[in-house]
This record gives structure tokens, sequence and C-alpha cells, in this order.
């Protein structure tokens, strides 16, 4: 394995692949970074001043400040003239779907020269598993712990698409080649690029802590996180997402509800309007591509 | 030195400019918006070699400005009132940072109700914050006050962001005539960008991670301390800028009449006009009006020189702590020794309210005249008003 | 003006900045070499950074300095030859 990014002794809980998903990133730009990280999982793991497990050049910030801090930094540099650094910011969910929202939209519509990449574990597990807008239909958390959530996810890509960026993707931690190239892709255009990286939590999902992978890469399995890229107008399926059209190639949505604790108060109704929420979603895609 | 017909707001503009900035993120709110207008129109023109970055809000436009900072180069924003109240999170971010910017802060009232003229609620609701926080009278100031706070910010003894006070459209909008060095000698004077760390890709560092609290309470009693300190770095370069352009050095606290006086007034801002001209018509001539220039670090050595040996002081506010008293009064008091006791405060001017002259000269009469008495003496007095 | 160290809130990279995080363990991954096809998989999706295979020149190796015991690499190795086992 290449350049790793986080070095061990990081405080990321047992079995977070966030470390490993930044890895990924950082070694996958190709050039040089700065990073820029709101309030968020990644402000607690980086470890105490004067030390830091981030071995590369990162600025916390407090919340709703990630695409205008980094786009700033991208200014400063497109006016010292240097042209070898990738100025990413890496937001949550809660950070990049709820309070970040009409910054990250101001980065978008200016076209800001920056990689801005949510990653997307559905819900403020910093804080301790509450709800958030990116939160799926009837996830059980913290706020919503008895009926789970009223209301389906928010969809930031899709909105991000409405804004005409140059180049959105969505992305799976549980199937890193894929992730890989869409960084690399990301990496080689200017303006503003948004990634959607889906990214489960073993604490706030009620999963054990060796189960990550496996329930990442099943939400692309069962179809209900769909993986695509949309760059010059055109979507594009990737990945798995390419061969899962049809339905009947899917796995069954069961296999990864019923790993997660979060989904287990689900009631056979509520199964079938998620069936049809993720319905809707891949007919929205076949409309695009 | 030539001299220009200017409202503060195209000074504080124009000295932007001069200072070789070459960013600028702001989002217009009145009164503020003539700055961001004429900085637009410089970069648009060509005129100045810089970034122009309209966002989203306050608080993305001191956000960016701190990226853009962070990233190496000579940032700056602008704002008032309520744009400054949503930028309030960044504003403490900036200066706990240690990241060195400039802000203008063109003083309006908060609401409710809505108000846009001008009082000092925006301008002191940021004390507590880690800036180095000065406030102008006139377009004069403004300038000067602009380019000096560039160099204030960049001194390795500070590297703290600046905020420079005026009010909104009695200095913001109000034309003036002002001396204007030359551009390139204030670009030479000003200098190359200087920061403590940034943000380039060239080195690996983290800002801002978690830090224990003892760590912690190391960090911000250093900020406190740096900014105690810089109370001589800001003389020093004040003396620096007027020597270099001719200009007459004024200090943090700017005295108006004899130093010799029995009475002091003190007031910070525009309305220390009307106050210097009150005092005149008082008709005595142991009243000595006490301006402050220098309001983060509050100048306590320079004030209790030029207080010792006062019989009695009135501190003027144009704001108020709900529940307290007027800021300036309580910095005042804080700074005297015990045995000041005859020390009054006067709240005015919030909302923007602009008393006549008759008013001030009746209600420093009246404390005067009670001190001189040696009455009991009321310790909160507000100004009247008639709707 | 104080030390540069004590007035800027700028951290440098260093191994365990989050602390001793081995100590978190409850199991801990034991390699059986004689399964392993050097595929880089458990290395890719170690959280910790702790295992490092060079495919090439055939070898495992693994830290637990800083192993959370998590057990992702088990559950990703192909070959089953990671096994997680009480600490």
């Amino acid at each position: 394995m290449s350049f790793k990014g986080v070095l061990p002794g990081d405080s990321s809980c047992p079995g977070c692949l966030l470390p490993v998903a930044l890895n990924l990133v950082v070694s996958s730009i190709g050039k040089k970074v700065v990073s820029v990280v709101p309030a968020s999982c990644t402000s607690v793991i980086q470890g105490y001043y004067p030390k830091t497990a981030f071995d590369f050049p990162t600025i916390n910030v407090p919340f709703a400040s990630a695409a205008p801090v980094a786009a700033g930094v991208s200014y400063a540099l497109e006016i010292r003239g240097i042209k070898d650094v990738v100025v990413f910011a890496w937001a949550g969910d809660g950070g990049t779907a709820d309070i970040g929202m009409a910054a990250l939209s101001g980065a978008a519509e200016r076209n800001d020269n920056i990689l801005y990449i949510m990653y997307d574990n559905e819900a403020y597990m910093n804080t301790g598993i509450q709800r958030s807008g990116a939160t799926p239909y009837k996830a059980w958390t913290t706020t919503t712990p008895v009926i789970g959530k009223r209301e389906a996810k928010k969809d930031v890509a899709k909105i991000m698409i409405a804004h005409g960026a140059k180049y959105v993707a969505t992305a799976s931690v549980g199937f890193h080649q894929d992730f890989i190239a869409k960084i690399r892709k990301a990496s080689s255009i200017s303006g503003f690029r948004f990634i959607q990286l889906h990214l489960p939590c073993p604490v706030g999902w009620r999963f054990d802590s060796e189960k990550t992978v496996e329930v990442a890469k099943l939400a692309v399995e069962t179809g209900a996180w769909i993986l695509y890229e949309y760059q010059d107008g055109k979507l594009r399926l990737t990945g798995p997402s390419a061969q899962l059209i049809e339905e009947s190639r899917r796995k069954p949505l069961e296999e990864y509800l019923l790993l997660q604790g979060r989904f287990s108060h689900l009631t056979k109704e509520d199964i079938e309007q998620i069936k049809k929420l993720i319905k809707e979603q891949w007919e929205w895609i076949k409309k695009m591509i | 030195m030539r001299r220009e017909a200017l409202t503060g707001n195209q000074a504080v503009a124009m000295a932007v400019m001069y200072s070789d900035v070459k960013f600028v993120a702001a989002y217009p709110i009145t009164p503020q918006t003539s700055i961001v207008e004429k900085i637009s129109y410089f970069v648009e023109k060509g005129l100045m070699k810089a970034k122009f970055v309209n966002v989203e809000s306050e608080h993305s436009a001191l956000a960016m400005t701190y990226g853009a900072a962070l990233g190496g180069v000579r940032s700056f924003t602008a704002t008032s009132s309520h744009g400054l109240l949503y930028m309030h999170e960044w504003v403490h971010w900036a200066s706990r940072s240690r990241v060195p910017l400039v802000m203008a802060v063109v003083t309006r009232t908060i609401g409710p109700p809505w108000n846009i003229w001008p009082d000092h609620s925006d301008y002191m609701d940021q004390r507590d914050a880690g800036w180095i926080m000065l406030f102008a009278m006139d377009a004069q100031e403004a300038f000067d006050m602009t380019v000096q706070a560039f160099r204030i910010s960049e001194d390795e003894r500070v590297f703290l962001p600046v905020m420079v006070g005026l009010e909104g459209f009695i200095v913001g909008g109000t034309t003036m005539s002002v001396a204007l060095p030359d551009e390139e000698s204030v670009k030479e004077w000003v200098g190359e960008r200087r920061q403590p760390f940034v943000f380039d890709g060239s080195a690996n560092i983290t800002l801002g991670n978690l830090a224990s609290p003892e760590d912690t309470y190391i960090l911000h009693r250093n900020i406190h301390e740096d900014l105690l300190r810089s109370i001589e770095v800001i003389k020093e370069i004040e003396k620096d800028y007027s020597e270099t352009f001719g200009l007459p050095y004024i200090g943090p606290v700017e005295t108006v009449g004899e130093k010799e006086s029995s009475y002091a007034v003190i007031s910070m801002g525009a309305w220390s006009g009307d106050l210097a001209e009150a005092i005149k018509q008082l008709g005595r001539n142991d009243v000595s009006l006490y301006r402050i220039r220098v309001y983060r670090p509050f100048p306590c050595k320079e004030l209790r020189q030029a207080l010792s040996r006062k019989n009695g002081i009135v501190v003027f506010d144009r704001s108020i702590s709900f529940g307290s008293f007027g800021p300036l009064y309580m910095d005042v008091k804080a700074c005297l020794d015990s045995e000041y006791t005859n020390v009054v405060n006067v709240i005015g001017g919030l909302g923007g309210v602009d008393h006549s002259l008759g008013e001030y000269v009746s209600v420093l009469r009246k404390i005067l005249g009670e001190m001189d008495r040696e009455e009991k003496l009321e310790k909160q007095i507000w100004m009247e008003v008639s709707r | 003006m104080s030390t540069s160290e004590s007035r800027f809130p700028v951290s440098r990279p260093a191994l365990g900045a989050g602390g001793a995080t081995g100590a978190w363990r409850t199991k801990k991954p034991i390699i059986n070499i004689s399964l392993c096809v050097y595929c880089g998989l458990c290395d890719v999706y170690c959280p910790t950074s702790s295992i490092t295979v060079l495919t090439r020149e055939r070898k495992i190796e693994v830290n637990y300095d800083y192993c959370k015991g998590c057990g992702l690499c088990a559950s990703v190795c192909p070959r089953k030859a990671i096994t997680m086992v009480e600490e």
C-alpha cells in the first residue's frame, strides 16, 4: 500500500473506515493537498495538540465553513501561482446536508476550485448518533429513538447536480477501486467537484466492528446506495451499480437492513416503504442515463 | 501628500487597495456596503490586483478571508451589525487561530427593531474575542488605521487579527478631506505579507485539533499576554507611520484640552467631536476629553497616567451591557485605582440617537456641578431623548 | 512574546497522537502465513495502518502497538488467513 495519510494511533472508533477513506483520498489525489475539516468525527480523531495523526496539511474549522475556508485557501494558492496542490473539504453529512448547506451551495454556484468530499455516515455520529438530514427513512437515532426517522434521506449529490457542478459522484468505502478512480478523476479537473462517500458507522448503525466493509458493500449490492458519476451533463453508473439496473440482479434489501441494529424495529410496511424510496431513486437514475 | 474628499468607507477601501491586499471576500450590509462596492470596482477596473469574492453570508465572508490568509495572502473583509453577529463564531476562530487579517466594522445598531443608524453595540459585542480593536473618528483615521492594521496584524510579536471600527453614516458615509500618501510608498511601508504558518502544501501541519484543557489554557493565556504587549507595537507602528508620511502621532488615547485638568470626559468614536465642543461651551478650563482610539488591548497604562489626580471622570458609552454598565465605563473602572470613586457612566446615542450639543452641555454641567459640590453621584445616567 | 510552541494551535504529525490505541484491543489478529497470498486487502482496509503487506517481497507484518482489534482485516481476507483471538 502507498502513502498512508493517517498515522497509527488516531483515535477513531474500532472498525471505523474513516482513516482508510482519508488514506485513499490523500494517496490517490496524486498532488500535494490541503484539507479542511469542519466539526465532525474527523475533528476529534486526529489526536492531541501538539501532535496530530494526520500526516498532511489540515485546517480544522467550525461547522458551516468547510467550503468557504477551502475556497479561500484555493484562491490564495491561485493568487500565488501554486498549481500542484488540491484543496479538499472533508465534511460529514451534518456539516454538509444540514448546517453547511448554504455555504456549500455558495461554493458550488461560484464554481470555487475545491474538491468537496461529504463522508456520509447518515447521522451526527460525533455528538452521539443524532438524526441528520442525510439519515435514511426509519433509521433509529438517539433523537428518533422510538419511531425512527419519519422523512426520507436528503439527497445532496442530486442538489449538487442541480447546481451544475463540474463533477458529482457517489462512492462507497466498500468499493475502494471505484472510489480511487473518482478521486483521481475529480483531482484532474478544476472548479467545484463533489463526492458523496457512503461510510457505514459501526457504533451508530449498530453492527459489529468487523462488518463495516460488508455493510458498505451490501448497501451497494442491494441497490440501497447507488454508485454513479455525473460530468458534462451525463450520468454514468459505476462499479457494481452498473450491473444493477434490473432489480432482479440486486441482493435482497433485507440482507443489508437486518445486519444493522438501527433498522431492527422495522415492520413489513416500513421495509416496503424503504423499497419504494429506493425504486424511486433508481427511476431517477434511469431518466438521467 | 495630496488631499481627496472621501467618505470613511471610501477611505477604508482606498487603504485596502494601498496596502496591497490580495484577497477580499464580503457580503453587503448597510452601512458597510459602499466599502465592498468600491473594492469590487477597484478590482474589476484593474486598479487593484486582487481577487474579490461575493460570498453567500458573513459567516462565509470571514471563513473565506481566513482561508485565503492561511493560504498565504494579505486578506480583508468588512461588515456591520447583524452581519458581524452572524460571523461572531468566526471572529473567535480567527483570533484563536492567530491568523493575521483585517476587518472593518462600520458600526450599526442591533435589532429588533430594525435600525440602520450607528451605535457601538455590534462592535462592543466582539470585545472578548482576542482581536486588536481600533476605532476611528473620521475618514482620515479610517484610512490611517486600516493601513496600520495590516502592519500590526502581521507583526511577529502580535500575529492576531485587527478590527477597525468606524460609525456608519456619520463617519462611513460622510465626505471629509483626507490626506493620502502615495500608493506605492504605502505598499512599501506595509511590506511583504508575514504570517506564522502557511497552508500551501509545503508543511504537513494541522491547525486546531484537540488540545488538553491545560494546553488550551496556555494557548489562550498567550493570546491575552500578546494582546496586552501589543499596545507597544501599535504605538511603534503608528509612530513609524506618522514619521514616514508626515502626519501627527496621536497614540492609543487622544487628549483634547489641558493635561493637568481636574476633570476627565472619556469617549470613543465620532461623537467625541460633539463632546469636545460641548466642553468648550461649558466655559470652564478644568475639563479635558480623552478619546479611546485603541479599545483592545485596552490602554490601561496610558489612561492611568492621563487620569492621575483627576477629581472626577465621566465616561460616555454608546452601547450598554444590558443589566450592567457601558463597556467602556467598565474597562475604565477596572483600570483605575480604588481611590477613584467619582466615576460616572453616561449612556447615550443608542439606536443612532443624535443628541444635540445643548444636551451634552447640560448633562456635563449637571454631573460636573455635583462633583464640584462633592454631592453623592449617580453612577449611571442616561441621556434624555424626546420622541 | 511567548515561545512559538505555545502561541499557535498548530500540531505536527506523530505516531500515537491519539494515544497507545493498542490498549483498546480485546482481540488480536493472528496471520496464518501458509494461507496468505499477499493480496494486500487487509493493508488497505486496516483503519490503524497496522498491517503492512509487501506483495512483491511476499511479506506481511502486523504492528500491535496501535491495532485496535476491530477484526476488519480478518473479515476482508479472501483466504481466511487471519483469525481474531482473545488477548
